[in-house]
């Protein structure tokens, strides 16, 4: 087994009922399994939620990992999303921007295809979608300036091809 | 049927074959109660003298019964009374459903009187939890409670149910429990791949843990050490699997395993692990744990596969499935050479000492194996005692030793005797106990009382907590804190004014004599043993140790 830490991307179909929420943090929190970051949303199934969660570890750990989360009765299927899935995360940044800086900013939302969703006298408010590594390269421009405010969703992923997550769900 | 929730609740009981319940009245159960009143004809109710009790005793029903253990308790403090209990089933793998009433629905999170959200806090500790403040949802989650409590590896699993639920009508049309989850599938390859390292091995060791005696492979089991000569060590959890005087049984693995046992798990080049965690207290150090040996574990959770120990061969299965399906392949040997080598240890394990006038742990036990029939059910509560139980009991069945083996709950054993008593009544129940853990539930004592229950208690009073003071003496330099306690309790008044009976032994003669008295008494007895705080559990290995730190004693 390999030893190295690693990054990885979980995407979790559980049922749509109250506490799964806590029951999966407590599960992560008393095993010692780190969240990166943690989504959770309905899907086309009003029965099931889809939870994404970035974790770290190694090899053992990720044993563990999908193990321990798999017998959860609430968990209908965990699967570890490889590098080639579409992964995207949403960034809403509000920055200081007087009219000296203002122009540079927008420059830069350009070029990252960012989005100014609103604008005042002294601030603004920039949207980004994209990859983790994307967010990751545009915060690190705007370091430079003086945030106001940080919001990140954390990553959420599909994989590619005619597949579904929920293909070896069993109905019940 | 119309019904209400409470009716419901007992309705789905009597379809789960649920005969008795154990637990503790209080106003939010109020409800579900008056339903246990008007079932009293079909549902037995033993009322503990605390929630506790009632959780360790619905424990006791289901390990001696095999059935699924049922406690209830009120909102609040009668809910979270139950978690030690629970938290002791469910680290060993016991069914145990818990029912909790919770303040009504238009009361939940406004800190109301007695209320608590033991659904949450019993999280990390259940295989499941239902929040019911809907009667809709009620019935499907009490069905799958029971289905949750026994499938695959068994534990417990908790219902919270507000008031007002309890009290809502719906209709309820009988019906069977669900069925169980099927078994894990497993590849047919890998019972070649097993059969193969087991035939090609020249010293297979078994390591029988809790699961063999979970999933009833007990008999399976044996035919595999006859076929395949191999010999085997259990654990805490397995002990009666293989049975005491089977000569290829090497005895308990571990910290107060014997050498047998131990060093036979060093020395062998093939380690089989059926049903076992490989836990700190018998995988001491897990890096150099049976470190000659290719390890093969099988076990019906996925998750126990590599997590303390990393194995050569994990198999997710069904252990009883699985070596029905693996005995065909396996090759006739009997590893003579081998078999003589491991279980030649055995003989230097410590004898009973005997000789003297004082009155030895060994001596007790080796008495009560002798004067009680092999289907007697032995509980014990957790420290010194319950290692000598382990070691000393010629424990015969699986269902015969009842000890909180993952949690080491001191306090578990009377609740736990009082649970088997019921579910087996005609059963010889012993529970032993020391002075310490007595301390911590005797309070059953009246419930073992007014169930006239004829347990026996034999309390192994050393006058110290005496696993913590063994430490200590050995470890820390004898700086006994908090362990030698000066307590002047007289266990015989005490018992006298639950209404029990109370006997008192100083020698191995004197035990004889009030163990024979007891044994024809009706309802409880405790008898007060007074052994010396100088005996030690040995052999012991130190945590993290092997073999090579071995204390004989």
């Amino acid at each position: 087994m390999d030893k190295t830490e690693r990054s990885e991307i979980l995407s979790i179909l559980v049922s749509n009922e109250p506490g799964v929420t806590a029951r999966l943090g407590s599960l992560f929190a008393r095993r010692g399994f780190n969240i990166d970051s943690f989504t959770a949303s309905p899907t086309n199934d009003p029965k099931l939620t889809r939870i994404t969660i970035a974790t770290t570890g190694d090899d053992r750990k990720f044993d563990q990992i999908l193990t321990q989360t798999a017998k959860q009765e609430f968990v209908k299927t965990i699967d570890i999303m490889g590098p080639k899935s579409i992964y995207r995360e949403l960034l809403l940044l509000k920055v200081k921007a007087d009219k000296k800086d203002r122009s540079q900013l927008m420059e830069i939302v350009e070029i990252y295809r960012g989005r100014i969703v609103d604008l005042s006298r002294n601030s603004m408010i920039i949207e980004l979608t994209g990859s983790t590594k994307k967010i990751d390269g545009f915060m690190d421009m705007m370091s430079c300036y003086e945030l106001i405010d940080v919001c990140r969703t954390g990553v959420t992923g599909i994989n590619r091809g005619d597949a579904s997550i929920s293909d070896n769900v069993d109905d019940e | 049927m119309r019904v209400n929730g409470s009716q419901l609740v007992m309705e789905v009981l009597l379809q789960h074959g649920v005969d008795t319940v154990f637990g503790y009245p209080g106003g939010a159960a109020l409800n579900l109660y008056d339903a246990l009143y008007e079932y009293s004809d079909r549902i037995k109710v033993v009322t503990t003298a605390h929630e506790q009790g009632a959780s360790h005793a619905a424990d006791g029903y289901a390990r001696a019964t095999g059935k699924t253990g049922v406690c209830f308790a009120t909102s609040g403090p009668g809910a979270t009374n139950l978690v030690t209990g629970i938290a002791t089933a469910f680290m060993d793998s016991i069914p145990l459903v818990a029912i909790t009433a919770n303040v009504p629905d238009s009361l939940i999170g406004r800190d109301a009187f007695q209320e608590v959200s033991i659904s949450n806090v019993v999280i990390p500790v259940t295989k499941h939890t239902y929040f019911i403040n809907n009667i809709d949802n009620l019935e499907d989650a009490l069905y799958n409670a029971f289905r949750i409590a026994s499938s695959g590896r068994k534990g417990p699993v908790l219902i919270d149910i507000t008031k007002d639920v309890t009290a809502a009508m719906t209709n309820y049309k009988p019906r069977k429990p669900i069925d169980k989850d099927p078994l894990p599938a497993f590849e047919k390859a890998d019972l070649k791949k097993v059969a193969d390292m087991i035939n090609a091995s020249s010293k297979p060791v078994i390591y029988c843990g809790g699961g063999v005696a979970a999933s009833n492979a007990g008999e399976e089991l044996l035919q595999l050490m006859d076929k395949a000569g191999i010999p085997a060590a259990h654990t805490l959890m397995s002990a009666g699997v293989i049975g005491y005087d089977n000569p290829k049984n090497l005895g308990m693995a571990g910290m107060h395993g014997t050498i047998a046992a131990n060093k036979a798990f060093d020395r062998a080049d093939l380690m089989i692990a059926l049903g076992t965690r490989f836990s700190d207290r018998v995988a001491l150090n897990p890096e150099k744990f049976g470190k000659r040996a290719q390890k093969i574990q099988i076990d019906i959770d996925a998750s126990e596969l590599n997590k303390n120990v990393f194995v050569d061969l994990g198999i997710t299965a069904d252990i009883k499935d699985f070596l029905t399906q693996l005995l065909p392949l396996i090759k006739e040997n009997g590893h003579e050479e081998w078999l003589s080598l491991a279980t030649g240890w055995k003989s230097k394990t410590g004898d009973v000492k005997s000789g003297d006038a004082e009155l030895h742990p060994s001596e007790i036990l080796h008495s009560v194996c002798d004067m009680t029939d092999k289907d007697t059910i032995y509980v014990t509560d957790v420290g010194q005692h319950q290692m000598w139980a382990a070691q000393y009991l010629k424990h015969e069945h699986t269902k015969q030793f009842l000890t909180s083996g993952g949690l080491g709950t001191m306090g578990y054993g009377y609740g736990a005797a009082i649970g088997a008593q019921v579910g087996c009544p005609d059963a010889r129940v012993i529970h032993f106990t020391g002075d310490g853990s007595f301390h911590m539930n005797l309070n059953e004592g009246c419930t073992a009382v007014s169930q006239e229950l004829p347990i026996i208690t034999i309390i192994m009073n050393n006058q110290v907590l005496g696993m913590v003071y063994q430490w200590q003496g050995i470890f820390y330099d004898h700086r006994y804190s908090a362990t030698d306690l000066h307590r002047k309790t007289d266990f015989l008044k005490i018992a006298e004014g639950f209404g029990a009976k109370g006997f008192k032994a100083d020698t191995p003669d004197e035990f004889e004599e009030v163990f024979a008295k007891a044994l024809k008494e009706k309802g409880p007895v405790w008898i007060d043993c007074h052994i010396a705080k100088s005996e030690y559990v040995y052999p012991m290995i130190p945590g993290g140790g092997t073999i090579e730190d071995m204390i004989i004693g």
